[in-house]
């Protein structure tokens, strides 16, 4: 199918944005111009792609420092333990070998992020909290030295008992309550109420580049790393506390990046850190390169969760209670879950109105290793639990999935559990119906259910589960529909103050200065273009600053699809700033006349422009009141897929992706956002998974965490829809995180058209189809609660829906004897 | 203390110097032959299991190259890679169940370096080649200082990860008989659509009594279900990853021998499957999901050949 | 420590090396030659960052030992520019993007490279099977799809008008 770009059309319920600017130009928006739509904006090539292309780009373990060692890190092996001592083989020459331990940092011993909690290494007699933690580093002029000298260490520890279901941790790290209406009259009011409990699990985010970092010991006493990573300042926050430097002691600088989806926010501090303690200990640079394995059981996830949902609704499917309840694995350590968990939260309830709400959510440690950030950052587990629960009412009630979203979702005005009113940029119902539209949605879905119902009967049980149907496989399209806060929650932003900077050089050239890192989302593509469409030059006039510390001022991490709306709107209010001073200065004449002779004249210029609050948002941490995003970007998804009826396989054949982005910079790359996050989404519903055995990852290969190839990824047919939002001054509201939103229950809701079955817990493998329908029993520990439809109607809720009522529950992940098979 | 990592290896250019390699080569001090290296690198590389100890490059034999039809089979060299065998027209007319296996494995890269002799002596319970080299009776003539001989299929893997071969045998041939109306059928679930390895793997064959003489791939005798179904003969039924090795499943096949594939076999059949197999739980998939699936992707391969 | 000493071609020059018989033939690659547009991105032959041509077929570079390459013919990305001409599968990649974060991107392009002379005119199908040893996390596969489409076309006028060959390539670009 082709890609298109769709405007929202006249008639929407979009309130006008504020008028803002009176020139025109390719990118920003004219108050009032919404329906009439303009060009699809230019898509220049992405500005790094021949070093790519050509091998030319220098990743982390592409850069070449003479002299340098290779480092290691010594983990545990255990879950929880006391960390008694080193035992160091006698019968190795452990002169050229280099030993850190805990004892040899010389600041404060914490990773620093949200809480202090989590130690670069644990000192001896100091507590282990997971089986990958790291407790010693080791560092050689050799590969084959290192070698040697990570077998001679041998690690002593008396175990201690270990937590690793997070509903009985007592260790809770956050807790967020969130209440809007009266919750029992809106019980009193429904007609049906209906319980669901949904379960996720680890989704590791597969940066293909695996995590690395190079640190340089300085000549003043500090060091620079060189690494694969997000948020630079975050990393020399790190290490001016943990190695007690100033700001020009600790210089980080972002090398090419090969992915980074979330994981590369925090981790990279741990690994710079080691890598900085070793290179002090030597006095020589240090390379920390993790492989595969290394990365796989060491760095962050994203947060399994338990989400339990008890939903009224009255008989047309109007949604009047809602009372939910989240628990959180962090794992071991705090890193960003309270940040995770409040996105989480405020996301619960789905894109949808409801008068009487209440939100439970707790994170609790367990004694696995931590969990973090990954695109979507708390979103997609509750979204996917909302969006199955209100697929299963819609069961329920005999409506359509399409109908009863059209019932209940946002639009302008609306309220949502925060108390926030949405004021403006609502596309809920537009993106849906795009979808759909799109997807031919309900005609598809009227041929799959009489296909359905055709079947019924004549497939293998109860005749005999080991006995074939008639029909090999069975269609199914399936629709979830999102929303994603967009940037920071609550107050981040301010707390942040970010500043971003244009500099017109000596030479004439526009230089953009930012920490905003390039991790394939193309960064360094948008800013150029954003900043030359201000001033009105060329794109190629405009030279991105290397991510730097000491070049480039903080603006910010590279997270929560923040750079393009948040980011990017210091960019343009900078240029429009430097475009005035110019053109003050030479007459009014036009800037891209006279930048050059302004420069010889007068030297750089240079703009730093630094966050000013959006207008009229305002949101109380303390009591969790107010608007907790600035604005929202909105999802639709529509899967079509086939499932395999002998063994429960899952082919994801169509996609259609319709997400709202406020405004379209570069249609090209943010298509390119959808269809990433799409297939992550897809990988997340269908085949991605991380079994544990004792707090450990069994899925610690490429081998074993399996996501999906080019023949396991659907046809993606992208529609970007604006409805921009008016605080941002190009009206964009960010991308990245939209599509992974809503495509594992719409993966969900197409296996519940073909097969009739509502699977619980993600992902979604042919295991749990399986046992959802009946053909085989539950697999050990992967059961969720049993979920209860309790009916106020007189119509019966239709037959197969629930086809496990009485499923046990486990706490235990995993188990199982040992691997039959290899890697080939 | 395991020893550093650092496999001396060797590059003969003939067979006898391969031989005398090996020579050396014993339980307690293995050399590992080396070829495509798909399934031996991942012990260096991801420091998976033991790593070798020797090695021995078997990739310049060219005597071990070559796929022909000799005397009533197909003789694949033990290098024939998994892309040789996709794109030989010989394995292609009589060995389509093995080019289909062939295709399952790894992806192009894999299947450029990857050889059908290190399938098998890697002997994964989860190699996907196996399970129909069991079902078409395959042998393997395997050689060493000593002289040759031949090993059957059935004989040939005899633990977890263990064959039948001396320390010093080397792979030569394997000799895949062919003609006489076998119909063979594979069938892999595996964990994704490409780079996948097996959950469970089937392979199934038989020589249909009634169906036309010495052709390898017949449609189904009574496609609408209301013709004569033909009765089988010679049944084999192979399985992988359901047990410690690769595995033939003779009271299955016993159901099978002398029927024809009607409902009742196949729900019978289904059954006896079930029951003989005693697959386990691991990263990959669960005994019971295994189980039940093998005797469902039997019951549908009977139902197919039927044609009900 | 023993060495072997072993000569090999990359990308058309003749290059000598002792070597470790352990020494993987990426690592000759990247760490001995500086060529190290060949990525390693796992450590069990299932990502395909290190594709590489050994004798005119595809193979990942992880699973060779350095001294399996001996008097071999060995190509990399870096032997795919023509002068300062980008590849029609490089340029096709630029103007598609069909990269992203780009970690990947060396070997899709290898592994395209081999697909393409295998089959000039692959399916969408064919062109998915034949890169699915090459994972991408990025780019959902979609562009990558596309710009081995446009480079086949482009391959294939030129390979057809092989005087015309520069310009249709320029034209494109």
């Amino acid at each position: 199918m082709p890609r298109m770009t769709i405007r929202t059309p006249p008639g929407r319920t979009l309130t006008p944005v504020a008028p803002r600017r009176t020139e025109t130009d390719p990118l920003v928006l004219q108050p009032g111009t919404i329906a009439p739509g303009r060009a699809r904006p230019a898509a220049p090539l992405r500005r790094e792609g021949p070093a790519k292309l050509t091998g030319e780009a220098k990743y982390a373990d592409d850069l070449v420092f003479p002299g340098a060692w290779y480092g290691a890190t010594i983990r545990s092996t255990d879950a929880h333990a006391r960390f008694d001592g080193i035992d160091l083989d006698p019968a190795l020459d452990w002169s050229a070998i280099a030993v850190v331990t805990a004892a040899d940092i010389p600041g404060e011993n914490i990773v620093s992020l949200v809480s202090d909690d989590q130690p670069v290494l644990v000192p001896v007699g100091g507590e282990i909290q997971h089986q990958a933690e790291p407790l010693v580093l080791l560092a050689a002029a050799d590969r084959e030295t290192l070698r040697h000298a990570r077998r001679g260490v041998t690690i002593r520890s008396t175990p201690l008992s270990p937590v690793f279901d997070p509903r009985l941790s007592d260790h809770v790290f956050a807790h967020f309550d969130i209440a809007s209406g009266d919750l029992e009259r809106g019980f009193a009011e429904a007609d049906l109420v209906i319980e669901g409990e949904y379960r996720v699990g680890h989704q590791e985010q597969l940066y293909i580049e695996n995590n690395a970092m190079i640190a340089v010991p300085r000549e003043d006493g500090g060091v620079a790393v060189h690494g694969s990573l997000q948020c630079p300042y975050y990393i020399h926050k790190a290490l001016k506390r943990a190695l007690r430097l100033t700001d020009e002691q600790a210089r980080v600088v972002q090398a090419e990046t090969g992915g980074g989806f979330g994981g590369k926010e925090e981790y990279p501090s741990i690994i710079a850190l080691h890598a900085a303690l070793l290179a002090r200990k030597t006095g020589k640079p240090v390379r920390m390169i993790y492989d595969r394995h290394e990365d796989l059981s060491a760095t962050t996830k994203r947060h399994p969760a338990i989400v339990s949902h008890r939903t009224g609704v009255k008989a047309d499917g109007t949604l009047v209670a809602q009372e939910i309840d989240v628990v959180m694995d962090g794992g071991a350590y705090c890193t960003l879950t309270p940040v995770v968990l409040s996105r989480g939260a405020i996301h619960a309830g789905g894109p949808y109105r409801c008068p009487n709400v209440r939100i439970r959510a707790r994170a609790t440690r367990t004694n696995t290793p931590p969990n973090g950030a990954f695109r979507g950052f708390g979103a997609p587990q509750v979204e996917f639990a909302a969006e199955v629960q209100i697929g299963r009412i819609a069961d329920a009630l005999g409506m359509s999935p399409l109908d009863i979203r059209r019932r209940n979702l946002y639009r302008v005005g609306d309220e949502t559990p925060t108390g926030q009113v949405l004021r403006e940029s609502v596309a809920a119902e537009e993106v849906l119906e795009r979808a759909a539209e799109a997807a031919e949605f309900e005609g598809v879905r009227t041929r799959t259910e009489r296909a359905r119902a055709r079947r019924a009967g004549s497939g293998s049980v109860p005749g005999s589960p080991l006995r074939t149907g008639a029909d090999r496989t069975a269609s199914g399209i399936g629709l979830a529909l999102a929303w994603h806060g967009a940037g920071f929650t609550g107050s981040g932003e301010v707390k942040l103050a970010s500043v971003a900077s244009v500099e017109l050089g000596a030479d004439g050239r526009i230089r953009v200065l930012t920490a905003s890192t390039e991790m394939g989302q193309g960064t360094k593509t948008i800013f150029p273009q954003l900043v030359a469409a201000e001033l009105g030059v060329a794109v190629d006039d405009v030279d991105i600053a290397p991510q730097d510390t000491a070049l480039v001022p903080d603006s910010g991490p590279t997270v929560a699809s923040r750079t393009a709306m948040v980011v990017g709107g210091l960019l343009i209010k900078a240029a429009r700033r430097l475009r005035e001073v110019v053109e003050e200065r030479n007459g009014g004449r036009p800037f891209a006349d006279v930048h050059r002779a302004d420069a010889a004249a007068h030297g750089p210029t240079r703009i730093d422009q630094q966050f000013e609050p959006y207008p009229h948002v305002h949101f109380d941490d303390e009591t969790y009141r107010g608007d907790a995003y600035p604005a929202f970007g909105w999802a639709a998804c529509v899967v079509s897929v086939s499932v395999d009826l002998d063994s429960g396989e899952v082919t994801v054949r169509d996609v259609v992706a319709a997400d709202d982005v406020g405004r379209v910079i570069h249609p090209v790359l943010a298509e390119g956002q959808v269809e990433g996050g799409t297939l992550q989404a897809i990988g997340y519903a269908t085949i991605e998974e991380i079994k544990l055995r004792d707090g450990r990852y069994l899925n610690d290969r490429l081998a074993t965490y399996i996501i999906p190839t080019s023949l396991d990824a659907p046809r993606i047919t992208t529609l970007l829809v604006e409805a921009p939002f008016s605080g941002a001054p190009h009206g964009a509201k960010g991308v990245g995180e939209l599509p992974m939103d809503v495509g594992a229950p719409a993966v969900v809701a197409a296996i519940r058209d073909a097969t009739g079955v509502w699977i619980h817990e993600l992902p979604a493998s042919p295991e749990r189809i399986l046992a959802a329908l009946g053909v085989t029993a539950e697999p050990p520990g992967q059961a969720p609660a049993a979920d209860t439809v309790r009916a106020a109607l007189d119509e019966p809720i239709e037959a197969g829906t629930d086809p496990r009522p009485d499923a046990p529950t486990d706490p235990q992940p995993m188990r199982g004897p040992r691997d039959p098979g290899e890697p080939s | 203390m395991p020893a550093p990592v650092e496999p001396p290896i060797e590059t003969p250019a003939s067979l006898p110097e391969a031989y005398a390699v090996l020579a050396d080569s014993s339980a307690e001090d293995p050399v590992t032959p080396i070829a495509g290296g798909t399934d031996v690198m991942v012990r260096i590389t991801g420091e998976i299991g033991e790593p070798p100890r020797r090695m021995v490059d078997l990739s310049r034999l060219r005597e071990l190259r070559g796929i022909a039809v000799d005397r009533g089979a197909v003789v694949l060299g033990a290098l024939t890679t998994y892309t040789e065998i996709r794109r030989s027209s010989v394995c292609r007319e009589h060995l389509p169940a093995l080019v289909e296996a062939a295709a399952t494995i790894g992806a192009g890269q894999i299947q450029n370096r990857g050889t059908i002799g290190g399938n098998a002596a890697n002997a994964s319970p989860a190699g996907d080649t196996l399970p129909v080299l069991l079902a078409l009776d395959a042998a393997f003539e395997v050689g060493s200082n000593r002289g040759q001989r031949a090993i059957t299929a059935d004989a040939f893997w005899v633990a977890y990860r263990r064959t039948a071969l001396a320390p010093d045998e080397l792979i030569l041939r394997i000799r895949i008989p062919i003609g006489s109306g076998r119909e063979t059928r594979f069938r892999k679930i595996g964990t994704r659509r490409a780079q996948a390895i097996s959950k469970v793997v089937l392979a199934l064959s038989w020589v249909d009594q009634d169906g036309p003489p010495g052709s390898g791939r017949v449609a189904p005798i009574a496609p609408t279900g209301n013709g004569p179904i033909g009765t089988w003969r010679d049944v084999r039924l192979a399985l992988g990853s359901v047990a410690d090795r690769p595995i033939r499943t003779r009271a299955t096949e016993a159901v099978l021998e002398a029927a024809s594939p009607t409902p009742e076999i196949a729900d019978a059949a289904a059954e006896a499957l079930a029951g003989e197999i005693h697959p386990i739980d691991d990263v990959r998939s669960t005994a019971e999901y295994r189980r039940v699936v093998a005797a469902r992707a039997l019951h549908r391969m009977i139902r197919d050949a039927g044609g009900w | 420590m023993t060495t072997q000493h072993i000569t090999l071609t990359v990308n058309g020059e003749a290059r000598d090396a002792d070597v470790e018989p352990r020494l993987l033939l990426v690592h000759l690659l990247r760490d001995v030659f500086g060529l190290t547009g060949t990525h390693i991105g796992c450590d069990t032959s299932n990502c395909g960052a290190c594709t590489i041509h050994v004798n005119g077929q595809s193979a990942k570079s992880c699973t060779m030992l350095a001294v399996q390459a001996d008097g071999a013919e060995v190509r990399t990305i870096e032997g795919m520019v023509a002068g300062t001409e980008l590849h029609p599968l490089q340029q096709a990649f630029w103007d598609q993007h069909g990269l992203q974060c780009g970690f990947c991107t060396p070997g899709m392009i290898m592994q395209a490279a081999w697909l393409l002379d295998q089959n000039p005119q692959p399916s969408e199908a064919e062109i998915r099977a034949g890169i699915s040893g090459n994972l991408c996390r990025c780019t959902g596969y979609v562009n990558i799809v596309k710009a081995i489409q446009q480079a086949a076309g482009e391959l294939q006028a030129s390979a057809s008008a092989p005087a015309a060959a520069g310009e249709a390539v320029a034209a494109e670009a």
